[in-house]
C-alpha cells in the first residue's frame, strides 16, 4: 500500500520561529524541471517591520555575547550544516544546479562560516587601537555592532550568498533581516531549519522570503536598519541611496548586472566585517 | 452563607449580569476592523490627546517628572500633534509637576488614596487626597477597598468613595476598580454601578493601577463601557472611562478606541470622556504618526525611548 505523501509547508524564520506571512500570501515554486515543488511564504512591508521589532529585541543581548561565545556559536551552525548537508544541497538542486555544484556550494557556505567563527574574537584586536596623542590621555578607538542590518541577496548562489553576507554581520554583533532570492527561496527556508538548532538567539538572524520588488523599498526607508549590504540592480541601487540617505544609512552594494564569484575567498574576512561596524574613541586620563 | 454572595446576587439581579462568552466574543471582533489611512490619523491623534502620560515608580525624581511634563506639553517636535490630558504622578510630585503644566492645557492627576493596595486608614487616605489637591492636582486617580467590595460591605465602600468625592473639591475623580482583584466580569459591572452611584457627572471609572499582574483588557473594558451606557439610560448621568496598564502599542489603543465609539458612541470620543492610563503607549503613538507622515517606518530610539545601540 502506498502512504499519502507528507509535504513540507515552508516558512520564513523570524524572531527565532517559524512564521506564514501575515499576508497569508504564497506563491508556487516550481523546480527546474517545471514539476509544483511548494507554496513559499510572500512577505510583505509589515513582516518586514516584524522582523525588524524581533531583530531589535534579540540585537542588545546578542552584541553583548563575549567575543568567543559568538564563535563558538557560529561554529555550533556550521555544524549543524554539515550534518544536514545533503538536505541543503537538494534544496539548491530545486533551482537547477547540478549535484556537484550543489554539493560544492553546501561546502564553500560551511568553510565560510567556520572562518568567519575564527574572525569573532579576532577582528578587534585588529580594527580598534590605542592611539597616540600629545596629552596624558589614554586615547582608545574600539568597535561597536552598528545595529540591524538589511541584507539583499542576489538571484544566484542561494545558499552561498546568503552566508556571506550574513556571517560578517552577526559575527560583530549586529543582527540581520536577510531577503532570500526570489527565484530560489528554498535554501534560505531550510538554513533557517538549522539556525533553529544552532544556539543562535532567536532575532539575530531573520530569513523573509517574497518579491524583492514589494519589498526593497521598505528596506531602503526603514529608519531602524542602519545598513543595507547586499546586491542590487541599477534601479534598485538608486532607490536605496535616495531613501538611505534620508534615514541616514549605510549602502554597501554589489552590481547585480557585473557577475560576482561567490566562492572566492576574497569576499571573506575582515573587510566585510569593518563594512558593518561603528568606531567609537574615548579619551581617559592617565594617572590619578 | 457569608454576606458577600448575597449582596452581590440582590445587586445584579438589579443591574443585570455579564455574558462573558458574548463579551469576550465581541471585543474579538473589535481587533479584525481595519482602520486605515485618514481615520487611522484622526484615531492616532485622538489617542495622543487622551493619554495620561504617567510615571508612578518608586525612584521617581523631581527631575523625571520636569522631562515628563515637557513631553506632555510637546510629544514631537515633528508634526502637528496635540499635547496630552493629563500628566499622571505620585502626590508627593504633584508641587513638581505644577511648575511645568499649570496654566497649560494639560492637567495635572495625582495618583491618592494608599496607591495602589488602599490599605491605609481612610483618615489617612482623605489626607492624602486633599495635600495633592492643596499642592495642585487637577484630577485625582484613587484606589476602591477592594476588601470591603469582596466581603459584601458595599456601602461601606461606596461610603469611603463619597468622602474622596468631597476631599477633591472641584477636582475630577477617577475611581480605580483595579479589575484583576475582582475576578468576575460580574464582580466588574457590580463595584462600576456602585461607583457610579456616588462619583459627580464628568467623574471617571478606572480598570487598574498598572501594579498587578493584570490590568486593562478589551473585554473588562467591555464591561465597564457597558455598564457607563447602561447607567446613562437609566440615570442621564455620564460617567468617563479611563482604562490604565497594559495598553502599551497604537494598534491596541485603536481597538480601545472602536470599542467606544461602537459602545458609547462619538459623544465619549474625547478626554473628557475616554483616557488611556500609559507610560509608553505615547511613543509608539509618536512613532506610528511620524511613520503616516513620513511613509518610513520609525525607530524608537527617534522617541525619547530608552534604547540602546540598537
Amino acid at each position: 500500500m502506498s502512504r499519502l505523501p507528507i509535504t513540507k509547508t515552508p516558512k520564513c524564520y523570524v524572531g527565532g520561529a517559524f512564521i506564514r506571512s501575515e499576508s497569508g500570501r504564497v506563491a508556487p515554486l516550481h523546480d527546474a524541471r517545471g514539476a509544483f515543488f511548494a507554496n513559499i511564504p510572500q512577505c510583505t512591508r509589515k513582516d518586514l517591520r516584524n522582523a525588524v521589532e524581533a531583530a531589535a529585541k534579540a540585537g542588545p543581548g546578542w552584541a553583548k555575547r563575549s567575543a568567543y561565545n559568538r564563535g563558538q556559536i557560529l561554529y555550533r551552525l556550521a555544524e549543524m550544516m554539515e550534518a544536514r548537508s545533503a538536505e541543503l544541497a537538494e534544496a539548491i538542486q530545486i533551482g537547477g544546479s547540478t549535484k556537484a555544484d550543489a554539493n560544492h556550494e553546501v561546502a564553500s557556505s560551511i568553510e565560510r562560516l567556520i572562518h568567519y567563527a575564527g574572525w569573532t574574537d579576532k577582528y578587534e584586536q585588529l580594527l580598534g587601537n590605542v592611539n597616540p596623542v600629545a596629552s596624558p590621555h589614554f586615547n582608545f578607538t574600539v568597535t561597536e555592532p552598528m545595529g540591524i542590518i538589511g541584507v539583499l541577496t542576489p538571484e544566484e548562489a542561494p545558499l552561498l550568498a546568503l552566508i556571506t553576507l550574513i556571517a560578517p554581520a552577526i559575527t560583530c554583533g549586529n543582527t540581520v533581516i536577510a531577503l532570500a532570492s526570489e527565484s530560489q527561496p528554498y535554501p534560505a527556508i531550510v538554513l533557517g531549519e538549522m539556525l533553529a538548532t544552532s544556539d543562535l538567539p532567536g532575532g539575530v538572524v531573520n530569513l523573509l522570503t517574497g518579491q524583492r520588488s514589494e519589498l526593497v523599498p521598505t528596506f531602503a526607508s526603514h529608519t531602524h536598519l542602519r545598513a543595507i549590504s547586499g546586491v542590487a540592480n541599477a534601479d534598485e541601487r538608486k532607490e536605496i541611496r535616495l531613501a538611505a540617505a534620508d534615514s541616514v544609512k549605510r549602502v554597501n552594494l554589489r552590481k547585480a548586472e557585473d557577475p560576482t564569484d561567490w566562492p572566492s575567498p576574497k569576499l571573506q574576512g575582515l573587510s566585510a566585517i569593518r563594512e558593518l561596524i561603528e568606531f567609537k574613541t574615548t579619551w581617559h586620563p592617565i594617572g590619578a | 452563607m457569608s454576606a458577600a454572595p448575597q449582596a452581590l446576587r440582590r445587586l445584579l439581579s438589579e443591574i443585570g449580569t455579564v455574558d462573558q462568552v458574548g463579551i469576550e466574543e465581541r471585543v474579538a471582533k473589535y481587533t479584525t476592523r481595519s482602520i486605515k489611512k485618514k481615520s487611522k490619523l484622526f484615531g492616532l491623534n485622538l489617542a495622543v490627546s487622551m493619554v495620561d502620560l504617567t510615571t508612578l515608580e518608586g525612584k521617581d525624581t523631581p527631575g523625571k517628572v520636569a522631562s515628563l511634563c515637557q513631553k506632555a506639553l510637546l510629544p514631537h517636535d515633528q508634526g502637528d500633534v496635540p499635547t496630552v490630558a493629563a500628566v499622571c504622578v505620585y502626590p508627593a510630585m504633584v508641587k513638581h509637576a505644577a511648575k511645568y503644566v499649570k496654566g497649560t492645557p494639560v492637567r495635572i492627576a495625582s495618583v491618592a488614596t494608599a496607591f495602589p493596595s488602599g490599605q491605609a486608614p481612610l483618615k489617612t487616605r482623605l489626607a492624602e487626597v486633599r495635600a495633592a489637591v492643596a499642592d495642585g492636582a487637577d484630577e485625582i486617580d484613587m484606589v476602591i477597598n477592594r476588601g470591603a467590595f469582596l466581603s459584601g460591605q458595599f456601602s461601606l465602600m461606596q461610603d469611603e468613595i463619597a468622602q474622596v468625592v468631597e476631599a477633591c473639591g472641584n477636582a475630577t475623580l477617577k475611581v480605580i476598580l483595579e479589575t484583576s482583584e475582582l475576578e468576575t466580569y460580574d464582580n466588574i459591572r457590580a463595584a462600576s454601578f456602585l461607583a457610579m452611584r456616588v462619583i459627580r457627572p464628568g467623574d471617571f471609572i478606572k480598570t487598574s493601577t498598572g501594579k498587578t499582574s493584570s490590568n486593562a483588557t478589551l473585554g473588562n473594558n467591555q464591561v465597564m463601557l457597558d455598564a457607563i451606557r447602561d447607567f446613562f439610560l437609566e440615570t442621564g448621568t455620564a460617567i468617563a472611562m479611563k482604562p490604565a496598564g497594559g495598553i502599551r502599542t497604537a494598534k491596541q489603543a485603536l481597538h480601545f478606541l472602536i470599542a467606544v465609539k461602537e459602545t458609547l458612541g462619538d459623544e465619549w470620543l474625547n478626554n473628557q470622556r475616554y483616557r488611556f492610563g500609559a507610560s509608553s503607549l505615547l511613543n509608539d503613538l509618536l512613532r506610528q504618526l511620524e511613520k503616516e507622515r513620513t511613509g518610513a517606518y520609525q525607530a524608537p530610539y527617534y522617541f525619547s525611548e530608552a534604547a540602546e545601540a540598537y
